[in-house]
């Protein structure tokens, strides 16, 4: 039987290789024929876990609920030290200093991360900013978001964290922040489903040695990852139960 | 176990009143007029047992109220209760997540120096297996038009 793994898709795009070694090295180190599904967008990706497609999803903390209390998943591990979090960020030019001072209608470039967006937006709210008064610039990339902000396209962009900071300091320059997140509970996890929830607890082993092996480090090294720390049971409802309370 | 307020603790001039809390329970609380700004950003949780009896806080909590972690666990949510908030507040709250519903609200705090902190709360049940074990409470920053709004209506629901 062969198993089929996918990825959130707002990983980050350099990282993309290092997902396929990360599945070759997978199937060895656990005997399964595993395939990797790339999914054009969340959309997509998300027809094929309601139609059981799926048997491995490294998820936006935002899918978790769906996987978990819909559809059998577990929860495996999460890459240490990382957590989702959210800049928004304006026109360096923008005279507005504080979220507060902002106004409605103004346009916001988000990108397709549902996390993001939703931590994003919780931070408009101080200034009564909402998705019903303020108008959205959908953006395929958080470099996208950035050049909408450079050229006035937008007034707000919403960026994962780590996204930004990885943008160039020429265009850090023409940008100013206004909120970065400290949320720190809110993360990516590898996730296992129902046919193969026999092996979760070796898989589980498998993937918390990785980084004790040479290999091993090298594959984590081509995701940007140190080392995967397990994920228990409680650690994600209590993760679903969070973003439950920001989606209202 | 729920302490009354002492003074030492205080920062500033502050008043003194008796709060009934439930259960018949009652507390001297000491409060003064001083705001401490939500922090951008952040979001303030913490989680109870079904009696509302506090079971975990994250570092923002701790910060906000002031008080230690070990002084806030196993202590009843109500160490927060400030004076200026309505009774029918916390009814509503206790109503509707005991409905297995979320609830969500604005709360004046009050932090162990006596000042206070506005939220945004969303109080959500914790079902594992089928059955409500706690609470959990995440607060967000609040905007000041809905802060604005409570300090004029909640004086009315006394
Ligand atoms: C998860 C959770 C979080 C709560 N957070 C607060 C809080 O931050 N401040 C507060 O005054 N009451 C909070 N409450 C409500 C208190 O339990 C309590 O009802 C309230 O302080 C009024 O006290 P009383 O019920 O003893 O009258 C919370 C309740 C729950 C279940």
């Amino acid at each position: 039987m062969s198993y089929q793994f996918t990825v959130s898709p707002d990983f980050t795009p350099d990282h993309l290789s290092g997902w396929y070694i990360f599945n070759t090295w997978l199937q060895h180190q656990t005997d399964n024929a595993i395939h990797l599904e790339m999914y054009n967008d969340f959309h997509d990706q998300r027809v094929a876990i309601q139609k059981n497609n799926v048997d491995l999803i490294y998820a936006n903390p935002f899918d978790a609920a769906m996987l978990v209390r819909e559809k059998g998943f577990k929860p495996l591990v999460k890459s240490l030290g990382i957590s989702d979090e959210a800049i928004v960020a304006v026109n360096a030019d923008n005279h507005v200093e504080d979220v507060a001072h902002l106004k409605p209608g103004i346009k916001v470039a988000v990108t397709e991360a549902p996390d993001v967006h939703m931590m994003g937006m919780i931070m408009l709210e101080p200034a009564d900013l909402d998705a019903s008064n303020v108008e959205m610039v959908a953006s395929d990339t958080y470099v996208l978001v950035a050049k909408h902000l450079l050229k006035n396209e937008a007034d707000v962009g919403i960026f994962l964290a780590e996204a930004y900071d990885d943008l160039s300091n020429m265009i850090k320059k023409q940008l100013r922040i206004l909120v970065r997140s400290q949320i720190s509970v809110i993360h990516h996890s590898l996730m296992i489903g129902p046919r193969l929830l026999d092996q979760r607890e070796k898989i589980q082993n498998i993937l918390v040695q990785m980084a004790n092996d040479e290999k091993g480090k090298g594959v984590l090294d081509s995701l940007g990852f140190t080392e995967w720390q397990v994920v228990n049971d409680e650690e994600m409802e209590f993760m679903i139960d969070l973003m439950d309370t920001l989606t209202m | 176990m729920l302490h009354d307020m002492k003074a030492e603790d205080i920062v500033g001039d502050f008043t003194e009143v008796t709060l009934k809390l439930y259960g018949g329970l009652s507390r001297e609380v000491l409060f003064t007029e001083i705001e401490t700004p939500y922090p951008d950003g952040k979001l303030i949780v913490s989680t109870t047992d079904t009696k509302g009896i506090i079971t975990h806080v994250n570092r923002s909590f701790v910060e906000m109220a002031g008080y230690e972690e070990s002084e806030l666990i196993g202590a009843p949510h109500s160490i927060l209760r400030h004076p200026d908030m309505p009774p029918a507040a916390f009814k509503d709250l206790w109503d509707t997540v005991s409905k297995g519903l979320k609830w969500q609200g604005f709360v004046k705090n009050l932090r162990k120096d006596g000042g206070y902190y506005w939220v945004k709360a969303t109080v959500i049940p914790n079902v594992r297996n089928g059955e409500v074990m706690g609470y959990t409470s995440v607060r967000r920053k609040p905007s000041r038009t809905k802060v604005e709004e409570c300090i004029k209506l909640y004086p009315t629901l006394f």
